[in-house]
């Protein structure tokens, strides 16, 4: 099944593109990605849960994240300054892993109404260096098995 | 028809990841590693096809029976690549859909 995303990372750039056609008209695009109750909503999975600690969807605003574990303890923490927000067309955020050494990276996120149900999502977002961006890239790969391993653990410990 | 697998499509399921870290530290049978999971005897048979069709895996006859071991060389061309990355965030975005279209007639 061929995935809807398009990721484009070309070799030795700092920078990636993220794209992904909507059965969804444009507001509704924007709104997931503007809506803390919605964001927390797709930004979840059954092994993380993902929390909006701050969100102020403006120009100068910032935002804080938090993914928790299903004994509540914190995986992850994320947070970003926003430079622009233009309602239905254009998010530009800073984005930073706390304490990850990943560095902070310049998200661009372009809103494009196609039809009058569907819509496009640009991503433009820029690392701090290549080797950081390589290395963001293999982060999920990893995330990936270790889920599966801790899935892994619950099915070991249901047979106990 | 035979579909040609892909190894992403082969490490998109959870079951298939889990099925590949339980080989990675041990040579096993097919029952061994049916034993490690709730799923039935024949679903784990098809995901150990999908994976030895992708060559993640590799069987190895040893009398009746026949052993699985990894396949290390194709699992780090995997490792390597960004397709995990891409597929972190169609999953993530195939979820954003759907919730939104629950919006849509609000």
């Amino acid at each position: 099944m061929e995935l809807k995303t398009k990721v484009i990372a070309e070799d030795g750039k700092q920078d990636l593109v993220i794209t992904r056609e909507f059965d969804l008209p444009v507001e509704l695009l924007f709104r997931a990605h503007a809506d803390p109750g919605i964001i927390e909503q797709w930004m979840s999975n059954p092994y993380a849960t993902a929390k909006v600690m701050k969100f102020e969807g403006k120009k100068h605003g910032s935002y804080q994240f938090e993914s928790t574990d299903a004994e509540g303890k914190v995986v992850f923490r994320s947070n970003g300054v926003i430079h622009e927000f233009d309602l239905n067309k254009k998010i530009i955020r800073t984005f930073e892993l706390e304490n990850a050494h990943f560095g902070v990276q310049l998200e661009v996120y372009e809103f494009e109404p196609l039809t009058g149900n569907t819509s496009k999502l640009n991503m433009h977002v820029i690392y701090e260096s290549v080797a950081l961006r390589d290395q963001l890239l293999k982060l999920p790969f990893a995330q990936g098995l270790n889920i599966a391993h801790n899935r892994l653990q619950e099915i070991l410990n249901t047979l106990k | 028809m035979n579909l040609r697998r892909d190894v992403f499509q082969a490490i998109a399921d959870p079951t298939r990841r889990a099925i590949l870290l339980l080989v990675a530290s041990q040579t096993m049978t097919a029952g061994a590693i049916a034993a490690n999971f709730d799923t039935a005897r024949p679903t784990v048979s098809k995901h150990l096809q999908i994976l030895t069709e992708c060559k993640l895996l590799e069987q190895e006859q040893n009398g009746r029976e026949i052993y699985y071991h990894i396949n290390a060389k194709e699992m780090k061309e995997v490792g390597d690549f960004i397709e995990p990355f891409r597929q972190m965030w169609d999953d993530r975005f195939n979820k954003l859909e759907s919730i939104m279209k629950n919006y849509k007639s609000t």
